[in-house]
C-alpha cells in the first residue's frame, strides 16, 4: 500500500490548472523525448512534403537499369524493374502520413463520438453502444480484412483508412468512456445543466476541453498506430493497388527476393521509414505523458 | 437587481413542497441491488425561510436537493414549486423552472470548469437567459449581483478558479444564482470546504438573502453551521426523517435517539464531548423505552407528512415532530 | 511539562517551483512534550501538511533551507532522505491527507500491510497477534485483511490506517486531518480512537493536525497556530481556546459558530482579506494586512517568544 509514502494528494492540485498550460510548453520544451519524437517525425514529414520535388520520376515508371545499387544519379538505388527507389520512398512517405492522419482521425472521430456519448448519457445508451465496442473488439480483424480485399478491387488509402477507422475505434471509445464518467459526475457539468445549457454544448464545451491534452495524446498514439496498420496491410498484400507505400514497397522487395539477391537499398529503406515514423510517435506520446502528467516530471 | 423582486413576495408563502418522495439506486452488477436512498420524506420550504437538512453522509441529502433541482429523476410522489408539479418538466419548462429555483455544490473548486476563467458561469447565464441584454446592461448586473454577495468586480472577474479561494468562489456562485429570478436556493453542503474565517461570510449572506426573501435548503452534515442560520431543521437519517422543527425545540430538546447521538458527536468550542454526553443524557432521561410516536400512534397509522395515509411524524410539541424511535428502516419498536 | 520528545528549531523548508521558492515554513521552532497531544490548526495553505512532512521525509520539491529537528535528543537527519529511512515508521510516523485515496485499490489490506512491514524489514508473522488485537481494539473484524480498500467506508478506512501506522509503537505520530472528510460521528470515533492510542502507549506524543479548531479541542492539551508559513501562537488547549492572545487566533475563535448560538441573536464575522502569498511574503508580520491592532512596530518581524508559562505568541501586542 502507498500510505507509507507520505502525501500524494498536493502535487495533483496543480495539475489541469490554465497556469499549467504555460507550464506545460515550458516542460515540453525541455522534454527530449518528445522533443526528439517531433523532429524525426519533422524531418520525415519535411522529406515526404519536398522529396517528390527533387526527383523527376514517378514512383512506378520504368527509369533506368534495373538492380542498381544506389549512386549519384539513383540515389536510393533502383528495383529489379528499374524503379527508382528514392522516388518510391519520398511518395510512399507521402502515402504513410496521408493514412495516418486519415486512418488517426477517423478512428479518433468514431471514437469520441462513441466514447462521448456512452459516458455521458449513461444508462441503456451506454449498454447498447459498450455492447458494440466490446463486438468490434473481439472481431477477428485479420480474417475480415481477409474477406473484405477479395471483394474490393481497388483500394486507395482512402479505403485503408477507412478500414482501419473503422476497426480500431474501440479502445479509444472505451478510454474517453471512462473520462467521461469521471468528468460528468464533476459539479461544473451540474452547474452547465442548471444553467440551461443543452447537452451537446455540455459535452463539447465542459467536457472535451478538459479531455484536451488526453484527446491529444489519444490522436498522436493513432497516428502511429494507422500507420503501422496499414503498413502491416500492405505486407499482406491489402495494399493500394495504385500509387506506392512504405509497406507496398517491403511488400514488393520480399515478393522478388530482394534479400536473397542481396538488394538491401530497396527494403531498408521503408523499413527503417516505418520504424522511425512509428517509434518516433510512440516516444512523443511517452514524452507528452510526461509534460501533462506532474507525477512524472523530472525536477 | 434581481434579489429586489423577492421582497414584495408576502412573508409565508409556501415555496418548495416535497411530498413524499423517494428514491432508488440501482447498484451492483446489473443494478442488482437495491438502496434506498431517500424514503417518503416530505417537507416544505417557505419563501424567507432557511431550512437545514442534516445527516451523515450517505443519509440521502444530496439526493434530495438533486431531485429538487431535477438532476436526478423524482418518484415517489411529488415536488411542487409554488403549487406547481415539476417532476414532468422538459427541455424548454425545465429551463424556465431554472430562472426560479438555483442549486450551489459542496466544492467550490470542481464546480468551476478548470480550464476557463470563473466568470464563465455568468455568460453562460447570459447565452441561455439573457441574450438579448447589451453587453454594458449585463456588466452592470453582474457588478450588482457580485456587489449582492460583497464582491468587488476587480477582485473577482477574468480570473481562473485557482486564483481564487474557496470562499470567493462560493460566493461567486451564489451571485450566479441571484442574476435569475430565484425563489428558491439549493445549498449543498456549500460552507464544508471552507476555512473557519471565510465560512461564517457565506452564513451571513445566505441569512441577509433569506431576509430579502428567498427560501433556501441548507444541506449540511454540521449541526452548529445548520442551527445558526435556520427556520426549521430536518435531520435525516438513511433516507428517513427522523425529527424535525424548529432549530431551539430539535437542538434544545431533542428527542430521537440519534438525534442526540448526531449533537454528541459535534466538536463544540468551550464545552468537551463528555459534558455534553451527560447534559443530553439527563435531558433524555424520561425516554428511555419509550416511543413517543407509537404513543401516539399505537397501531402506526399517523399522518404522513403533509396528508394522512402512512405514517412517519408524529407532533410531540408545538412545531416539533419525531419519527418512530427504532426508526432507521426496517423494524419498528 | 516533562521530558520533551520532539524539538524542532529554525526551520525553514521551502518548494522549488518554476515561479520561485515557496516559502512554506519560515524559522518554525516549538517542542512537543512526551506524551502531549499537540493540535496544529490555521488556514488552508499555511504550511500545516508542510510542516508535518517535513518531519519525516521531504518530497522531491521540498528543499531543507535550515534548522533542526530532535527527536528523544537525537537529531533526525530530515534533509536526507536515505538516512531518513532508519527512523521512519519505526520513530516517527505520517498519516497522510487524503491516506484513503492513496490506498492501493487493487491490492488487498492484509497483503498491503505485509508488503509496508517487509519494506521495513518486520516479519508480518512477528507482529500478527498485536495486529487483530488493535483491529478489534478499534472495532474493525479480522476480515478487513481479505478485502479491498473500496468495501471500506471511510471511517473504516481512517481506523485502519490508523492502525498500521501505529503497528510498530513509533515516538510520534503525526496525523493530517485524519477526520476531515468524515461526517460528526465517525470524526469523534476517530479522534478518539486517536486518544485512546496515546493512552494505550501505542504512540507516546502526537501531533494533530486539522483546520477545525473545535476538534483538537476535544481531544489535544495543547494547540499551535500557524499563520502563512509562520507559528503564531502556541498554548495549552484552554488557554487557546478562552483567552488567546494573538490577534489572528482571536478572530479565529471568534467566527465559529457554536451550537446555540444564532445568526439573529448574534452575528458572527470572518477575517477579512486573504493570507499573503509564500512566493514572495511581505516583511514584519506576516498577519499586519489584516490585523485590526496593526501598528508602525508590526512592519517589524514579531518573535515567538513565551509570555506565559507554556504560553508562545509572536505578535507586538500580545
Ligand atoms: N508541491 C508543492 N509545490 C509548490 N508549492 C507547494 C507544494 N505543496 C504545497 N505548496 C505550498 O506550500 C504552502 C503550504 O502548503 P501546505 O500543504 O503545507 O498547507 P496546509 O496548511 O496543509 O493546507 P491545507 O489545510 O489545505 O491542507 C502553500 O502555499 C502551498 O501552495
Ligand atoms: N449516482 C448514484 N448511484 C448509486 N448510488 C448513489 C448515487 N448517488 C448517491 N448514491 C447513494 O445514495 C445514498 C445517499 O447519497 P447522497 O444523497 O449523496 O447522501 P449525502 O448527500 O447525504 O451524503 C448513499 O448511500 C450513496 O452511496
Ligand atoms: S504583530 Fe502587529 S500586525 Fe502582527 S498580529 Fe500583532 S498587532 Fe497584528
Ligand atoms: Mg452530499
Ligand atoms: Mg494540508
Amino acid at each position: 500500500m502507498t500510505v507509507p509514502s507520505v502525501d500524494q494528494g498536493v502535487d495533483t492540485k496543480v495539475d489541469r490548472v490554465p497556469g499549467a498550460r504555460r507550464e506545460a510548453l515550458y516542460f515540453a520544451l525541455r522534454n527530449k523525448k518528445l522533443v526528439g519524437g517531433l523532429t524525426v517525425v519533422l524531418l520525415f514529414l519535411v522529406l515526404a512534403v519536398v522529396g517528390p520535388m527533387l526527383t523527376a520520376h514517378g514512383p512506378r515508371e520504368y527509369v533506368g537499369p534495373p538492380m542498381q545499387p544506389p549512386s549519384s544519379e539513383y540515389w536510393f538505388g533502383t528495383t529489379t524493374f528499374g524503379q527508382d527507389v528514392f522516388a518510391q520512398f519520398v511518395y510512399g512517405l507521402r502515402a504513410t502520413f496521408r493514412v495516418g492522419i486519415l486512418g488517426g482521425g477517423l478512428t479518433a472521430i468514431i471514437g469520441m463520438f462513441v466514447g462521448f456519448t456512452a459516458g455521458y448519457r449513461g444508462g441503456l445508451v451506454d449498454e447498447t453502444l459498450n455492447m458494440i465496442t466490446n463486438v468490434v473488439l473481439v472481431l477477428p480483424v485479420l480474417a475480415v480484412l481477409l474477406i473484405i480485399s477479395a471483394y474490393l478491387r481497388v483500394r486507395s488509402v482512402e479505403v485503408q483508412a477507412l478500414i482501419i477507422g473503422l476497426f480500431s475505434w474501440p479502445w479509444v471509445a472505451r478510454a474517453i468512456r471512462a473520462q467521461t464518467f469521471s468528468l460528468r459526475s464533476r459539479d461544473f457539468v451540474d452547474l452547465a445543466r442548471l444553467s440551461g445549457v443543452p447537452t451537446r454544448r455540455i459535452i463539447f464545451g465542459e467536457i472535451a476541453p478538459n479531455m484536451a491534452s488526453y484527446l491529444f495524446m489519444v490522436f498522436i498514439l493513432l497516428f502511429g498506430g494507422a500507420v503501422l496498420f496499414a503498413a502491416t496491410l500492405d505486407f499482406i498484400g491489402l495494399g493500394p493497388t495504385e500509387g506506392i507505400s512504405l509497406g507496398l514497397m517491403l511488400n514488393n522487395s520480399v515478393k522478388w527476393s530482394a534479400l536473397q539477391l542481396g538488394m538491401s537499398w530497396w527494403f531498408i529503406p521503408p523499413g527503417i521509414g516505418i520504424t522511425a515514423i512509428v517509434g518516433a510517435f510512440y516516444i512523443m506520446n511517452v514524452g507528452l505523458d510526461e509534460v501533462f502528467n506532474p507525477k512524472l516530471r523530472e525536477m | 437587481m434581481a434579489t429586489t423582486s423577492l421582497a414584495g413576495k408576502p412573508e409565508a408563502e409556501r415555496c418548495c413542497t416535497v411530498d413524499r418522495v423517494s428514491m432508488v439506486y440501482k447498484i451492483g452488477a446489473f443494478g442488482g441491488t437495491d438502496l434506498p436512498a431517500v424514503r417518503d420524506v416530505s417537507f416544505e420550504v417557505r419563501a424567507g425561510e432557511v431550512v437545514s437538512l442534516i445527516g451523515e453522509s450517505g443519509s440521502g441529502k444530496t439526493t434530495l436537493g438533486k431531485m429538487i433541482l431535477r438532476l436526478c429523476p423524482i418518484t415517489g410522489e411529488t415536488i411542487t414549486v409554488d403549487g406547481v408539479d415539476i417532476s414532468t418538466f422538459k427541455r424548454r419548462r425545465l429551463k424556465t423552472y431554472y430562472r426560479s429555483v438555483q442549486g450551489v455544490f459542496q466544492d467550490p473548486f470542481s464546480s468551476y470548469n478548470p480550464i476557463f476563467k470563473a466568470d464563465r458561469v455568468f455568460s453562460m447565464i447570459k447565452d441561455e437567459y439573457f441574450a438579448e441584454v447589451n453587453a454594458a446592461e449585463w456588466r452592470r448586473k453582474v457588478a450588482a449581483s457580485l456587489e449582492a454577495v460583497r464582491l468587488s468586480p476587480d477582485e473577482v472577474l477574468n480570473k481562473y478558479p485557482h486564483q481564487l479561494s474557496g470562499g470567493q468562489l462560493q460566493r461567486i456562485l451564489i451571485a450566479r444564482a441571484l442574476l435569475l429570478d430565484i425563489r428558491l436556493l439549493v445549498a449543498d453542503e456549500i460552507i464544508s470546504m471552507l476555512d473557519a474565517s471565510t465560512r461564517i461570510d457565506v452564513l451571513n449572506l445566505l441569512a441577509d438573502l433569506k431576509a430579502q426573501g428567498l427560501g433556501i435548503l441548507f444541506i449540511t452534515h454540521d449541526l452548529s453551521l445548520g442551527n445558526y442560520v435556520s427556520d426549521k431543521t430536518v435531520i435525516l437519517r438513511r433516507g428517513r426523517i427522523v425529527e424535525m422543527g424548529a432549530p431551539d425545540r430539535v437542538f434544545g430538546n431533542p428527542l430521537h435517539p440519534y438525534t442526540k447521538s448526531l449533537l454528541t458527536s459535534v466538536p463544540q468550542l468551550h464545552r468537551k464531548w463528555e459534558r455534553v454526553e451527560a447534559e443530553l443524557a439527563a435531558g433524555r432521561a424520561g425516554l428511555t423505552g419509550r416511543c413517543i410516536y407509537h404513543e401516539r400512534y399505537p397501531n402506526g397509522d399517523g399522518p404522513v407528512g403533509l396528508d394522512a395515509e402512512r405514517p412517519t411524524l408524529a407532533e410531540a410539541e408545538d412545531d416539533h415532530f419525531v419519527a418512530c424511535f427504532q426508526a432507521d428502516g426496517e423494524e419498528t419498536c | 511539562m516533562s521530558k520533551v520528545s520532539l524539538r524542532v528549531a529554525g526551520l525553514k523548508v521551502h518548494y522549488r517551483t518554476l515561479r520561485g521558492d515557496v516559502k512554506a515554513l519560515d524559522d518554525v521552532t516549538f517542542a512537543v512534550a512526551d506524551g502531549e497531544t499537540m493540535g496544529l490548526a490555521g488556514e488552508s495553505g499555511c504550511g500545516k501538511t508542510t510542516l508535518g512532512k517535513s518531519l519525516i521525509r521531504l518530497d522531491g520539491r521540498m528543499r531543507h533551507v535550515d534548522g533542526t529537528v530532535e527527536l528523544d535528543d537525537e537529531e533526525l537527519p530530515i534533509g536526507d532522505t536515505a538516512r531518513m529511512n532508519d527512523f521512519r515508521f519505526r520513530e516517527v510516523f505520517i498519516i497522510p491527507q487524503y491516506a484513503m485515496s492513496a490506498m492501493n485499490p487493487t491490492r488487498k489490506i492484509g497483503k498491503m500491510t505485509k508488503e509496508l512491514l517487509e519494506s521495513r524489514g518486520v516479519r508480518f508473522e512477528t507482529v500478527r497477534t498485536e495486529l487483530k488485537r488493535r483491529l478489534e481494539l478499534v472495532g474493525l473484524a479480522h476480515d478487513v485483511l481479505d478485502r479491498y480498500p473500496i468495501e471500506l467506508s471511510g471511517g473504516m478506512k481512517q481506523r485502519m490506517v490508523m492502525v498500521l501506522s501505529t503497528l510498530l509503537n513509533p515516538s510520534l505520530l503525526v496525523a493530517d486531518e485524519v477526520t476531515s472528510a468524515l461526517d460528526v460521528s465517525t470524526q469523534r470515533a476517530v479522534a478518539e480512537t486517536l486518544v485512546d492510542f496515546r493512552d494505550r502507549g501505542f504512540v507516546r506524543s502526537m501531533i494533530v493536525i486539522t483546520h477545525d479548531v473545535s476538534l483538537v479541542y476535544q481531544i489535544a492539551d495543547s494547540i499551535m497556530v500557524m499563520y502563512a508559513g509562520k507559528l503564531a501562537e502556541k498554548a495549552p488547549t484552554d488557554v487557546i481556546v478562552d483567552s488567546p492572545r494573538h490577534p489572528y487566533t482571536q478572530l479565529l475563535i471568534s467566527s465559529l459558530p457554536e451550537v446555540g448560538v444564532k445568526y439573529a441573536d448574534k452575528r458572527l464575522t470572518g477575517i477579512p482579506g486573504s493570507p499573503p502569498s509564500l512566493l514572495d511574503p511581505p516583511a514584519g508580520c506576516r498577519f499586519r494586512d489584516r490585523c485590526p491592532l496593526a501598528f508602525d512596530k508590526c512592519s517589524e518581524e514579531p518573535p515567538f517568544v513565551e509570555v506565559e508559562h507554556g504560553h508562545y505568541v509572536a505578535c507586538w501586542k500580545a
